[in-house]
């Protein structure tokens, strides 16, 4: 065992941590910043961020993105908003408050000082992204506008119509091309990491190649930042944009970068349901659609039939008959129950047989904004004075309210699905959707190879066993703008005299040996499959047996089906065309390698968790209500995986204790 | 499976390079589902010119739900095909008839040379940027409290549908003088609105306005194609706003572009 976690959480009181760490952090003199390269992996809200941050302060940044421009990372397609403690609305905000319900939201699997820390610079963040011209939705008096989200009971979430994670991803991005204009920051589009360069132990450069010209370049720097995302396109269907990997995660992983809590994946339960064999990619629906949808599915399984053969409309299903579940289960938050306890009480009424969706899937269930429309019809009719107005009046004054809050979440959907939900309620179901799990970070965000840091989505430290609603968006940024650039100083405060680094060594050779005989392999290989064909059987295998609901019977089998699949694919792939020119499926066949490693490791750690808690859903561990059953004595840790040679069942297990201090564990109740 | 099987003729501009010449090549293509979106039926097309040892069409795409911009495509001579309002990764099958023949071109545009197949260069989008496209702010955790700048929702509201461009191209592609007008115009406005980007906001509209010339692309002509076929409904009535801010900031004496 060559990993030791250390993670080097301050002393003191939770709320003093930060502060404290940051006053007695190291740093680097302005006059020395010029003499240090930094590299970033990826630019969406944390890389674009860090990226904009670093290069101001005055280090040397290369950044890169396998988009052709970084605008287009895919933070941008974060729809509902971002969590703040400003307790704008008088609601009783707190940081505390923030950080107590993203802990019990994450199902106490997070880690507390990152936890508290993430609720404690929130404020900075909405502050930070209004100065850049974020144009947040206002009131009329032209305040900041908040509404609330999944698992909270306060209005803390600041949003700008659906696409709030548009407009922040377009925030970093222009205080990145303010860099870029001034020649501080070197952007690489169209370029994609393929090995990290470790020399002395230390983090010192990567292997890219350039995406049109085929070019394998080697590149130096005194700190890599990884910030490429989450890894949910393991499951081949997912709400990730097609591009979205693991490729660099895995490739610091296999380098000696610790990989915690694989198996924690967030299946959201607002998604369009899959259509049939040709879908390549699932689309969210936006979780505020929960603050004025409601939930439902047919209350008798013969009218649920009636539904899937197309014989019976929705709107025909008479209100006695429509069974609100999650209103019915959990009367206290009613639809905005955190997304997994969403996404498993979807998934029960579709096992039960009362999925709606007139499929092969037969899956799905309704949102329905009916009872919306007149309530906010009604409250529209007294504003204009309308008297005794009839209910069609009032259902369309409603519907025009509704189109305020959610417009271009209803075109959208109508565009995909061909059905108006104005006229209709929306199909939903869930999906996968983001990674909780992640690589293994110290307090601050530094992996386990020295110099090599991880930041948003990509790390493990924040979310616990699931993600509450805006909460990404507010990690990302966090990281990117106020603590990488602290805590990256403290690193690099001892590499001022080191000078360029060479790319000149036999480590640099070495890696880039590697990505070529890889590319080679795939190039020569003539095998008789598509890269798709392996991922998408990939796919299967993780949906359906390390899915929304897992058992250790169906883990073990996919173990062993992943690893086949695995060897099938290395035998028998087939990828066309040069390396000299843009070839995407040269791209995809890299990734989907890393794919199969990673998703069989995500078995073996959901096979290792014994318990049931957040995203991570065992049915062995469950409670007569269908709840999950935590087993907080025996895994209240962060497990840990060190990569330990090609056979991927030979990872090591390293437990860092998660210790709670400042929140006492309780089992999550939402009734 | 709900939903019609189609089967398509389709004819794609094919081109190994930048510097090559291209051409159209035709295709079949059987049971698409009239459920799968236009991306996915070329995900079909090239999984069949794959298992036939062909090299795949190449074409930008990420997110596939509208937003991020990458993807682009002329579809029988319209800008992301036939539908209003959405982008190519929005379209979807039920827009065609079984039988149909499908052209396929990439934006076609001097500001976006081809690099191959259906993908172009659109760096140029992003280096009209790099000349101003922000406001001038340090990260520093010592920004005033948000709610210190308050802003008329009327005019948040306004600055936010410009902001709302996703940088496609569209725009440019289906200008007959290849202009950028509308793009420009989009970011110009979103910070012209606000009272955050007011400060530069000359600097800026002279500075994005004279590279925005520099990389090539054409003037407005009022035609209105860009706000036809752009995807997120950006109004004309930026280029307006921009050509009154870059009158404005001519006249100014003090300023100067640099």
């Amino acid at each position: 065992m060559s990993i030791k976690l250390d993670s080097r959480i301050p002393e003191g009181d939770i709320h003093e941590k930060w502060k404290n760490h940051k006053d007695h952090m190291r740093l680097v003199a302005p006059n020395n910043r010029g003499k240090i390269d930094v590299i970033i992996i990826g630019t969406g809200l944390a890389g674009g961020a860090a990226a904009a941050s670093l290069a101001e302060m005055g280090y040397n940044v290369k950044a890169f993105c396998y988009q052709d421009s970084p605008r287009r990372a895919h933070s941008i397609a974060a729809q509902g908003g971002i969590n703040a403690a400003k307790n704008y609305q008088n609601d009783g905000d707190s940081v505390y408050r923030l950080f107590y319900d993203t802990i019990k939201g994450g199902d106490y699997r997070a880690r507390e000082a990152n936890v508290y820390r993430l609720a404690e610079v929130s404020g900075s963040i909405i502050d930070q992204c209004v100065a850049q011209g974020v144009p947040f939705a206002r009131e009329y008096g032209g305040l900041l506008d908040n509404r609330s989200f999944g698992g909270t009971q306060v209005q803390r979430t600041f949003y700008a119509a659906g696409q709030t994670g548009q407009q922040l991803l377009l925030g970093a991005y222009s205080a990145m091309n303010r860099q870029i204009g001034k020649g501080r920051l070197q952007m690489f589009n169209r370029h994609e990491m393929l090995e990290l360069v470790v020399v002395d132990g230390k983090a010192r450069g990567i292997i890219a190649r350039d995406l049109v010209t085929g070019e394998i370049q080697r590149h130096s720097a005194h700190a890599v930042v990884i910030a490429s995302g989450g890894y949910g396109n393991v499951f081949f269907l997912s709400t990730n944009a097609m591009g979205s990997n693991g490729t660099s995660v895995w490739k610091i992983h296999k380098k000696g970068a610790a990989f915690a809590n694989p198996c924690f994946t967030q299946i959201h339960p607002t998604c369009i349901p899959v259509h049939g064999d040709q879908q390549s990619k699932l689309t969210l629906m936006s979780e505020s659609l929960r603050n004025d949808g409601r939930i439902w599915v047919p209350k008798k399984k013969e009218d649920a039939e009636a539904v899937r053969a197309g014989k019976l409309k929705p709107t025909d299903i008479a209100e006695e008959d429509r069974d609100y579940y999650l209103e019915r289960r959990y009367p206290a938050f009613g639809n905005l129950v955190p997304r997994d306890v969403a996404s498993r009480a979807a998934k029960e009424r579709c096992d039960a047989g009362f999925g709606i969706e007139n499929n092969a899937t037969g899956e799905g269930v309704y949102l329905d904004f009916s009872a919306s429309f007149v309530k906010y019809g009604k409250e529209k009719a007294n504003e204009l004075d309308i008297h005794n107005p009839s209910q069609e009046e009032i259902i369309k004054l409603g519907k025009k309210v509704v189109e305020e809050k959610y417009g271009n979440l209803f075109t959208m959907y109508e565009k995909i699905t061909g059905d108006n939900p104005y006229e209709t309620p929306m199909k939903i179901y869930p999906a996968v959707h983001y990674t909780m799990g992640g690589v293994w970070v110290d307090y601050n965000l530094m992996s386990s190879i020295p110099g090599c840091f991880v930041t948003g989505e990509a790390n493990f430290s924040d979310h616990g066993a699931n993600r509450l609603g805006a909460s990404a968006l507010m990690q990302g940024l966090a990281d990117g703008y106020f603590v990488l650039p602290y805590t990256i100083a403290d690193y690099l405060a001892d590499d001022i005299r080191t000078g360029t680094i060479s790319t000149d060594t036999p480590e640099f050779e070495e890696a880039e040996k590697q990505v070529n005989e890889r590319i080679q392999h795939f190039l020569t290989n003539k095998g008789s499959k598509t890269v798709d064909y392996f991922h998408k059987k990939l796919g299967r295998v993780m949906w359906n047996k390390v899915g929304m609901a897992r058992d250790a019977e169906g883990l073990k089998e996919a173990i062993k089906e992943i690893e086949e699949i695995r060897k099938e694919f290395w035998r028998d792939v087939k990828v066309p065309g040069s390396d000299k020119t843009i070839n995407m499926e040269l791209e995809k066949a890299g990734r989907v390698a890393d794919f199969l490693e990673l998703g069989q490791l995500m078995a073996i750690d959901a096979l290792n968790r014994n318990e049931s808690c957040g995203g991570h859903f065992r049915t062995e561990y469950q409670t007569e209500e269908g709840e999950t059953l935590r087993d907080d004595e025996q895994y209240s840790y962060v497990a840990a995986w060190e990569y330990n040679g090609e056979d991927i069942n030979q990872e090591i297990l390293h437990k860092e204790d998660l210790n709670y201090k400042y929140i006492k564990i309780a089992a999550r109740n939402y009734k | 499976m709900a939903g019609k099987l189609l089967n398509l003729t389709l004819k794609v501009w094919r081109q190994a390079g930048s510097g090559q010449q291209g051409k159209f090549e035709e295709y079949k293509l059987e049971g698409v589902s009239t459920e799968s979106s236009f991306l996915e039926m070329l995900d079909m097309l090239n999984e069949q010119l794959v298992e036939q040892d062909k090299e795949p069409v190449s074409f930008d795409h990420d997110c596939r739900e509208g937003i991020c911009g990458m993807c682009s495509l002329f579809i029988n001579g319209r800008a992301h095909g036939p539908d209003r309002g959405i982008t190519t990764c929005q379209l979807h099958m039920r827009m065609f008839n079984d039988g149909d023949t499908i052209v396929i071109e990439p934006w076609r545009s001097a500001g976006f040379p081809v690099i191959k197949d259906l993908i172009v260069d659109r760096t140029a989008f992003d280096r009209i940027q790099h000349a101003g496209g922000f406001v001038s702010v340090n990260t520093s955790g010592n920004t005033i409290d948000a709610n210190a700048i308050p802003v008329e929702k009327e005019k948040a509201d306004k600055a936010f549908a410009a902001a709302a461009c996703i940088g496609c191209g569209a725009c440019v592609a289906t200008c007959k003088n290849g202009s950028a007008m509308l793009f420009v115009s989009a970011k110009v406005s979103q910070y012209a609105l606000l009272p955050q980007g007011r400060v530069e906001a000359t600097r800026r509209v002279l500075n994005m306005v004279r590279k925005m010339d520099e990389e090539g692309f054409g003037n407005c002509t009022n035609t209105g194609a860009c706000e036809v076929e752009c995807p997120k409904g950006i109004s004309l009535e930026n280029i307006a706003r921009m050509n009154r801010e870059f009158l404005f900031a001519s006249l100014s004496n003090d300023i100067k572009a640099e």
